[in-house]
């Protein structure tokens, strides 16, 4: 490896000159001569059956080309879900609702019309009757009987049930514990809210017969194979191209049915249409996140070891199934097993349909919720043996020397030392200071302070395909280009995290070229080789892996044209920061610019014993999920009087393994603290019990801002994993796993000598209040 | 029904017939072709639309294009100058102030108002000036450093664009 100069530096983006001078171009940026705008006409209510929908209004408008509802489309196939999960009822999902709705926000027809505003107020005076049907909005209640069906075919509402682990071994070891704890651990809807809303434009080139899609998506070769399958065309015939993507958090990893409806829009009309999300609109038809509620119960011994853990959750999946709806609860169950040697473990999911938007995967996806419930348990465990949380913890960890560690939840962990990065948070945030602080705060006063901590773990870098349904793996090219420049292009797809920075930081250093002679492209099907795109805190992992393949077999090319032009064998040639020579005769040296230019237009001198070109393809597909962890720990300060929490300090402590670009990592993890708060604190998606939508705008589900904020203190660890070679975990979803269950654990922290064991999330002024109210009450002997 | 307007935007003056409704940010974007300047709501939350007008920021969302009429716009395309960044454009790059950047030309433009007002705010300043802004990829940090950098290497003249030099104040 060449020595490093670039990878771990403190480098500048080279995406950021576009974007903070408004130069990048996001979807709705793209304008064309001819383009039409479509507007969805969505279901006001949460379940009914379509009577009648009358267009004649609005297709009477000045400016409106057609309206579409189900019956005046045809597709080939519904819109996909990837997953057959065993003994799943199966359901299945239309573009335009056909019979029935079963969510406030189903769409039930598509306006087209000449400008942005006339399709909106064309949209407006469709006129649809529906059917009410009694809905169901709460999964727990959805299975109770008498319930509302969702589905016909799914009776009772259960999708499917499915569990992890030894049921005897942990009913053994509750039969035999010192001490168990247990509670019910809601992990609530959450709206992924990216800034930019979903988006797409649509063009069909009439003489070539193809169609061209440019979507807000994280996906765009994926996108491109279910377009071609849902339409019923040649996929050669279909092309995907991501622009800028202005925020994804796991909501644009999807198949949505906009981009089926303007796609068949354009090639019906024959002329460009594009759709853009509101952001009202956008809360009821892109999928939210989380939705579990847990119960959770641990086994203790009397010195604080694990002996086992008893999980039962309920997933709401909502009314459909999205592209990976009903994977994601199964991924809370991978990682039950926390940091911990447990004794034991035992977990039931059951996913269940309700009147509500799909769930699917959020920055997270299925680990937070299953961490959330580990972390908040054992936090309760410290409690009932009066241990401080840092020690029942410390008494559990794998040790550093028991790797790779199989879990009892089945699934096996890379690399860790987790003790020394619990040792460094410790000192980090001052532990003890901060301890002796709270006995003073809260011996008397205004105010109430709680510190709490949290270990996470999450299984990353998405992923080993014999694990996950066969598309793990991911590409990388490396061209030389006849100057010597190098284009790289790669098939993971980003949206912020900075690949196009990162991956020319790893080619110039293995390559010897100057970063500013590498650019990374990214996002278009015609232009870049299948790959799976951007989610499960892959591309650097994944994706960077398959880019290291590509400049090892890129640079053994040049070293056989170095060899020829050398006179020398391929095996004495070495390759050193963009030089070549024969090895103990640096002075018989070819740079790798006159190589490439060598291998384009001077092919001459390859002798045909090369095929001319330097350039080089490889794909990765990782053995195993990437295991990065983290020690976090928050302090709240509580007002007594009215509940008022805010967040004091965040020292977050990860190791994601080999870090290429710290500056970039750090906003990673600062980005999923953020998010992790908003999960702990203010926000929530919440319906009434007809499955109206009451945070249905950014006026009522609360988006963090900055002032709600800290200023985060951040330290790492760094333990590589000998999953891919360049030993780089991933670090896009971990700041969101370990925050929302320190922020809760502090919460309870300080709320606990009154007997308050859970506040469920997010936790209010408004949910503390009553919470102090109701356990004063208690004490004095009863409710009024 | 039409209504004709002159707006004077990055120092050029456009006029153009808009609809009465048409909104300030739809007419920069869709009219202009500015499309540096987001749409992130409906709601006038994200603050992705925010630009200058009249020398003092605002949220396009929130103005129709004939209550723009005779007023004086500075875009995110607007704010470098002879192929100069802007001091805060400069804070947001050093600092790593974006990700998806798509909250970035709002919140460059709101950082503009706060410094124009307060040439060196604390942190705490820093966060309440960022209020009508969201962005969901940085944890705010970041763009609180860009914010301080920037803060340290302005001149009064970099909010100055349109017109003559505020009154009193910047350092």
């Amino acid at each position: 490896m060449a020595v490093s100069k670039m990878v771990g530096a403190r480098v500048k983006r080279v995406e950021d000159p576009r974007l903070i001078t408004g130069a990048g171009t996001y979807v709705d940026d793209i304008r064309m001569v001819d383009m039409l705008y479509g507007a969805v006409v969505r279901s006001p209510i949460a379940h009914g059956r379509i009577r009648r929908i009358d267009t004649k209004a609005a297709r009477e408008r000045p400016g409106v080309v057609a309206v579409y509802t189900a019956k005046d489309l045809q597709f080939a196939a519904p819109l996909p879900n990837a997953w057959n999960l065993t003994g799943i009822r199966v359901t299945r999902h239309d573009p335009l609702a056909t019979e029935r709705v079963r969510m406030v926000g189903d769409g039930v027809a598509f306006v087209v019309a000449e400008s942005r505003y006339g399709a909106r107020d064309a949209a407006d005076v469709v006129d649809v009757d529906y059917t009410e049907l009694r809905p169901v909005s709460d999964p727990e209640r959805a299975l109770r009987k008498g319930a509302p069906n969702v589905w016909d075919n799914a009776p009772g509402n259960e999708a499917y049930r499915t569990e992890v682990g030894d049921r005897a071994a942990v009913d053994a070891a509750f039969a035999s514990a010192f001490k168990t704890v247990s509670l019910r651990v809601v992990n609530q809807r959450l709206i992924p809210t990216p800034i930019e809303t979903r988006g797409v434009v649509a063009r069909w080139d009439r003489g070539l017969e193809q169609l061209t899609v440019w979507s807000s998506s994280q996906i765009p070769h994926l996108l491109k194979t279910n377009i071609a399958g849902v339409l019923g065309l040649p996929e050669q015939k279909v092309r995907v191209i991501v622009p800028e993507v202005g925020g994804g958090f796991g909501c644009k990893l999807n198949i949505y049915a906009e981009e089926i409806l303007a796609a068949r829009a354009a090639m019906l009309l024959n002329r460009p249409v594009k759709w853009i999300e509101e952001r009202r609109e956008s809360f009821a038809s892109t999928i939210h996140g989380r939705g579990h509620v847990h119960y959770v119960e641990m086994a203790l011994s009397r010195e604080g070891k694990i002996l086992g853990l008893r999980n039962r959750f309920i997933a709401d999946l909502g009314a459909y199934a999205q592209v990976n709806t009903e994977a994601i609860p199964t991924l809370a169950n991978l990682v039950l097993s926390g940091v911990y040697d447990m004794g034991a473990i035992h977990s039931e999911l059951i996913a269940v349909y309700t009147n509500l938007p799909p769930t699917d995967a959020y920055r997270g996806a299925g680990r937070p919720e299953g961490v959330h419930a580990v972390e908040r348990i054992i936090h309760a465990a410290a409690h009932a043996l009066d241990m401080d949380p840092t020690e029942i913890r410390r008494r559990n960890l794998i040790a550093k020397d028991r790797f790779p560690f199989t879990a009892k939840t089945g699934v096996t962990y890379d690399s860790g030392n987790y003790e020394a990065n619990l040792d460094l948070a410790l000192t980090v945030s001052k532990y003890a200071e901060l301890r002796a602080e709270q006995a003073r705060v809260n011996a008397g006063g205004t105010h109430l302070m709680g510190i709490g901590v949290a270990i996470y773990i999450e299984l990353s870098g998405f992923n080993p395909s014999g694990a996950g349904g066969g598309i793990g793996w991911e590409s990388g090219t490396v061209r030389f280009e006849p100057t010597g420049k190098v284009t790289i292009y790669t098939g993971v797809s980003p949206h912020g995290q900075g690949q196009e920075t990162t991956f020319a930081q790893i080619a110039a250093d293995e390559l010897g070229v100057p970063f500013e002679d590498i650019t990374v492209l990214h996002g278009d099907t015609q232009m870049v080789q299948y790959g799976m795109g951007t989610y499960g805190s892959r591309g650097t992992a994944v994706g960077g892996a398959a880019l290291v393949k590509a400049i090892d077999r890129v640079k053994d090319k040049a070293k056989r044209i170095a060899a020829l032009l050398l006179e020398a064998s391929p095996e004495d040639i070495v390759y050193d920061q963009g030089g070549l020579y024969v090895g103990g005769v640096p002075g018989r040296a070819v740079t790798v610019q006159e190589v490439a230019g060598t291998a384009y237009l001077h092919v001459d001198k390859l002798k045909n014993e090369i095929d001319p070109g330097l350039e080089a393809t490889a794909t990765f597909d990782p053995t195993n999920f990437t295991w990065p962890y983290g020690t976090y720990i928050a302090v709240v300060i509580i007002d007594r009087e009215t509940g008022e929490v805010k967040l004091r300090d965040l020292f977050a402590t990860d190791d994601v393994g080999r870090v290429i670009s710290p500056l970039l990592v750090a906003g990673q993890v600062h980005g999923g603290i953020a998010q992790g708060v908003g999960q702990a604190l203010f926000e929530g998606a919440r319906f009434d019990e007809n499955g109206q939508p009451l945070t249905g705008s950014l006026m009522d589900y609360a988006v963090p801002i900055a002032s709600e904020l800290p200023a985060y203190v951040l330290a790492a660890t760094e333990t590589p994993t000998p999953v891919n070679p360049l030993g780089a975990k991933g670090v896009g979803e971990a700041g969101t796993i370990g925050t929302t269950p320190a922020v809760a654990n502090a919460v309870v922290d300080a709320l606990q000598q009154f007997g308050i064991d859970e506040v469920e999330m997010p936790i209010t002024s408004e949910r503390i209040w009553q919470a102090l109210r109701n356990a004063t009450q208690t004490k004095k002997g009863g409710r009024r | 029904m039409t209504k004709s307007i002159a707006v004077t935007v990055n120092g050029t003056e456009y006029r153009r017939e808009v609809e009465p409704r048409l909104l300030l940010v739809h007419f920069l974007r869709d009219v202009l072709g500015l499309t540096g300047t987001h749409v992130g709501c409906d709601t006038s939350q994200c603050g992705a639309c925010t630009v200058i007008v009249n020398g003092e920021i605002a949220k396009s969302c929130t103005i129709f294009a004939i209550q723009a009429d005779g007023a004086v716009i500075r875009t995110i395309e607007g704010l470098a100058r002879d192929g100069k960044l802007h001091p805060i454009q400069i804070g947001f790059w050093e600092e790593h102030g974006l990700q998806c950047g798509f909250c970035t030309p709002g919140m460059i433009i709101a950082a503009w108002g706060l410094l124009k007002h307060n040439p060196d705010p604390t942190e705490e300043q820093i966060r309440h000036g960022l209020d009508g802004n969201l962005c969901r990829c940085t944890g705010y940090q970041h763009i609180v450093n860009a914010i301080k950098h920037a803060a340290k290497i302005d001149s009064p003249a970099d909010y100055v664009l349109d017109g003559p030099a505020p009154r009193g104040g910047r350092k």
